[in-house]
């Protein structure tokens, strides 16, 4: 078996564990859709065309809260900026020219980007998509699951799985946390802020506003 | 048709964010503060989200056997218990806190 293919199997062996997660939590965004009438076809196309399960909720949020087309839409793409500095980071180790190397960026999901990293700012480029390759059937097979099955609030609430969705998010938050103090005073910050908001505004504006704290965050290291 | 014109305009920024480091800047870095600005915005929006799936708008939503569920999550992980399992810890403590009560 060669170096390379030995790799993306490595990859592919931590997407199942990822995958797992990532099903369970697709099965809850596709039972969340149906509660707000999403239809089926919307949240399935939804999964493959976004994959990004952070944002996906935060768009249908949004949404559910009031917000309109930007607000929903600018929720979910300051949820998804955090794609931007990650896309830098392993852009030196993707290949081919430009056109390539944006496809090969596509592979940067969370899970995957965490799992290559080699440390000293390098990535396994082979691993990382190996990874993203196992979960992004499991993200869409898992909305598929959840959008047929539909299960009801009520059991979704009696199964305790709605804590699938905050629960992920707040595993993602604590890996964020153990990064830096800044990143700890401005999750704070934004907490507050966001706190404070959601008591007058629709939550999506509520998040875009707990994004200020991003930049308020920096006075920190001054 | 709203809900539409969101899922294609979410999908374009997602591929727009992660195809532009790759493509534009190569090996190059961002100048140090808007990469630093960009660094925090995924704690401050993980926050805000975090906070507001658990308070609700105005906070109509809160739950506490929910909050002992993140509470469960949050010891199991800092002890570096694997996400999924810490997850399911979550799961467990919220449905039977929810079966008792």
């Amino acid at each position: 078996m060669t170096t390379l293919r030995r790799q993306y199997l490595a990859g592919a062996r931590v997407g199942l564990g990822l995958g797992v997660a990532t099903f369970v939590l697709g099965v809850t965004f596709g039972a969340y859709s149906q509660t707000l009438a999403w239809g089926i076809v919307a949240p399935i196309v939804a999964s493959i065309v976004v994959f990004s399960g952070s944002a996906q909720f935060a768009m249908a949020t949004a949404l559910a809260g009031g917000g309109n087309l930007a607000v929903a839409v600018g929720a979910a793409a300051l949820i998804n900026a955090r794609f931007l500095p990650m896309g830098v980071s392993v852009a030196g180790d993707l290949r081919g020219g430009r056109l390539r190397r944006a496809w090969e960026g596509q592979a940067v999901v969370d899970g995957s980007w965490v799992a290559s990293h080699l440390g000293g700012g390098r990535y396994d480029r082979e691993k990382m998509i190996g990874c993203t390759l196992v979960q992004l059937p499991a993200w869409v097979l898992g909305t598929v699951l959840g959008v047929v099955a539909a299960p009801s609030p009520d059991i979704v609430a009696r199964f305790g799985l709605d804590v699938v969705f905050p629960g992920f998010f707040l595993v993602l938050l604590i890996d964020e946390l153990r990064r830096s103090r800044e990143a700890v005073w401005t999750a704070a910050l934004a907490a507050c802020l966001a706190g404070i908001l959601v008591l007058f505004v629709p939550v999506g504006l509520a998040l875009i506003g707990a994004s200020a704290a991003a930049v308020l965050g920096l006075a920190v290291r001054r | 048709m709203t809900l539409w014109f969101a899922i294609g305009a979410v999908a374009l920024i997602s591929i727009g964010f992660k195809a532009a480091g790759p493509a534009l800047l190569g090996d190059r870095e961002l100048p140090p503060r808007p990469a630093a600005v960009i660094a925090l915005l995924a704690p401050a929006l993980l926050a805000g989200l975090v906070l507001a799936d658990v308070t609700g708008p105005a906070w109509t939503g809160v739950d506490w056997t929910l909050c002992a569920g993140l509470a469960a999550i949050t010891v199991t992980y800092l002890l570096r218990v694997p996400v999924l399992a810490a997850i399911l810890c979550g799961v467990v403590v919220t449905a039977a806190l929810r079966f008792l009560l």
